[in-house]
């Protein structure tokens, strides 16, 4: 469905040619039909460039990229005709209606003008928006607009379908209910046409990749650093991790005694200690954490506990934590996607709770 | 990239619901239509908006006006300038007034749907370029036709004569320069669409000047002779004194054939710009 060999856009900043920006940087990605893959990466990572080179809106600096059996070069008009969008803005016209801005989009995949009306009342039934048909688009509410957005790109029931961050700025209950919404009219296209819609959609959430989407492309610096399924990259790139404290009163040797055990107890990979040894007087009266980092953690965890007792290392509180793709972000890069891209920190999002969080 | 759609699809790789073979100008003709019927919505559902268009022209009409009776109609100047009718003279600028303004801030409307994503979608969908810009400056003529009837109608009580044939001739003209003067706006959107507020200020810094320098409010015949050299090359004033002609029912006076000359440029030239702004309106 879709295939990009060296896919490459640079961008001219101001009007020194030396000054380039390397948005994409050469990406090879095969989509077979009917898969549903998340593009994930911080900010500026080259997510929606790529999907702006696939949708034909901008022309590859270099590369190739075939959407639905056309080049999006040689035969932009061919693939326009296959693709649906749904972009990061609103689609729709604020000062038009919406059943006509819909019926509009109908007119231009060719429909006519009674088919485009009935498409357009079909579209606003199932995305529970009949209420709303002869409204002003700008009176409608962020979630009904997207909605509508996903009804404008599911006009000429496209067997391939591009979301570009679908569900930013739209609340949790919002976002939940575009999903439904998304993943049901994919099994009505699946129902009528016997054809399975590909979905392809970028994101920075990453709950929504997680859950949502069958195979994740990791991005960074307008390259793929990662692509499999959330599933697999966890276990692959992060493990599990394991968090055990040791009481204040036994800290110090207790710490250094316990951290010995871990390391040779199976399944281990690395740990972390803080506060760190010999950083210093004082820290005795304090905990001690031990962050493990283990395949199999519900595993490893029962199996450190015991050897923990046989060598008489008090333990105060054990848990298991299972990675998110922000571990697999962080693992691949050395950065929380988070914090990655924008630069822009808050402090109280630290990496522990925020892991803790998931 | 190709303005006009050649290509068709050859190997469908599954069955949409309809997708005719479409190419050349028959596709920029439905294209083109696809877009202007789009742009003429929100003007049909709610045809009072075309109305506060005239706000602007008939504060001139209701205020500057009387004034310019008061100042220069009964003096002998105001007699050979003017005519021995104020509003024979100063209706005509006032339609002119209404097609500038009204076309030259277009612009604004496609700036909004930069904006929110609206004029994305449309790139997206397999529509000709040319025609997001052809259908959105044709959509330009019904404006102008709604208000300019309208200011001829509340004048009729005041004195203005009336001669049919010229007042049709001078609304098509009014026609064909808003469609040059719209085009230009939608291609300033364009230009400015990653400093918004720049379009504001170039179209306030232009169309002040123009409108001064085409004889529209106050007669140039009075001003200095640099004003007057100024005027020459201002498309503008050919077509007031095109208006004035055609609205006294002199349809063949030669001003009359350069207000169509001024107008024809200014349509073939908002075109060219407009639809070259359009093409590239993704990067």
């Amino acid at each position: 469905m879709i295939r990009t060999r060296a896919l490459t856009k640079d961008f001219a900043v101001g009007r020194d040619a030396s000054r380039t920006v390397h948005a994409v940087r050469g990406i090879d990605l095969d989509v077979a039909p009917g898969e549903l893959v998340a593009v994930l990466g911080p900010n500026g990572a080259g997510k929606t460039t790529t999907l702006r080179m696939l949708t034909t809106l901008i022309r590859p600096t270099a590369g190739t990229a075939t959407v639905a059996g056309h080049d999006v070069v040689a035969e932009p008009d061919a693939v326009r005709h296959r693709i649906g969008y749904v972009g990061q803005g609103n689609g729709a016209g604020h000062s038009q209606r919406v059943v006509d801005e819909l019926a509009s989009q109908g007119r231009i995949y060719g429909l006519d003008r009674r088919t485009a009306r009935r498409r357009a009342d079909e579209l606003l039934d199932s995305l529970e928006l009949s209420a709303h048909r002869t409204r002003k688009v700008s009176d409608l509410s962020g979630g009904q607009r997207r909605r509508l957005d996903v009804a404008m790109g599911l006009v000429h029931t496209p067997s391939l379908l591009f979301l570009d961050e679908p569900s930013t700025g739209l609340d949790p209950h919002n976002r939940a209910n575009l999903w439904e919404h998304v993943l049901r009219m994919r099994d009505d296209a699946l129902a009528t046409t016997g054809e399975p819609m590909t979905i392809v959609l970028t994101t920075h959430y990453l709950d929504e990749a997680d859950t949502m989407a069958e195979r994740v492309v990791v991005v960074d610096h307008g390259q793929v650093i990662a692509d499999d399924t959330a599933e697999n990259l966890k276990a692959d790139l992060a493990g599990d991790r394991v968090v055990v404290t040791v009481p204040p009163s036994a800290a110090h040797d207790a710490a250094a005694r316990l951290t010995e055990v871990a390391r040779r107890v199976e399944g281990f990979r690395e740990v972390t200690r803080t506060p760190a040894p010999r950083d210093g007087v004082g820290h005795d009266a304090a905990t001690v954490t031990l962050d493990v980092r283990a395949e199999r953690g519900d595993a490893y965890l029962p199996r450190l506990l015991r050897a923990a007792d046989a060598a008489g290392a008090a333990v105060e509180t054990a848990q298991v934590h299972r990675p998110t793709l922000d571990d697999v972000f962080l693992a691949l890069t050395g950065r929380s996607l988070r914090e990655a891209g924008t630069g822009a920190t808050d402090d109280s999002d630290t990496p522990a709770s925020e892991r803790t969080a998931a | 990239m190709s303005t006009v759609d050649t290509t068709t699809a050859p190997v469908p790789t599954r069955t949409t619901p309809a997708r005719a073979p479409r190419r050349g100008l028959g596709s920029l003709a439905r294209d083109t239509g696809i877009v202007l019927v789009r742009e003429l919505r929100p003007v049909t559902h709610d045809p009072f908006s075309v109305m506060f268009g005239l706000v602007q022209p008939l504060v001139f009409l209701a205020l500057f006006g009387p004034l310019l009776v008061g100042s220069l109609g009964g003096t002998t100047t105001g007699q050979e300038v003017l005519g021995g009718n104020v509003w024979q003279w100063f209706v005509p600028s006032i339609l002119v007034m209404t097609t500038l303004f009204g076309t030259s801030t277009t612009g604004a409307n496609l700036l909004f749907e930069l904006q929110t994503g609206a004029h994305e979608r449309l790139l997206v969908a397999p529509l000709s370029r040319s025609s997001l810009l052809v259908g959105r400056a044709l959509k330009e003529m019904v404006p102008i036709v709604a208000q300019s009837v309208v200011v001829v109608l509340v004048m009729l009580p005041f004195g203005f004569e009336l001669h049919v044939a010229g007042a049709l001739l001078g609304l098509a003209l009014l026609a064909v320069f808003g469609v040059g003067i719209g085009s230009l706006s939608y291609a300033l959107a364009l230009a400015v669409r990653k400093q918004d507020w720049m379009f504001w200020v170039v179209q306030q810094t232009l169309v002040f000047p123009l409108m001064i320098l085409s004889g529209m409010l106050l007669p140039l015949e009075t001003g200095p002779r640099w004003m007057q050299v100024a005027s020459d090359v201002n498309p503008l004033r050919y077509l007031v004194d095109a208006e004035r002609a055609l609205f006294a029912g002199d349809l063949t006076a030669s001003a009359v054939g350069w207000g169509w000359v001024a107008a024809a440029v200014t349509a073939v030239v908002g075109l060219a710009v407009g639809i070259r702004s359009m093409a590239r309106s993704a990067d």
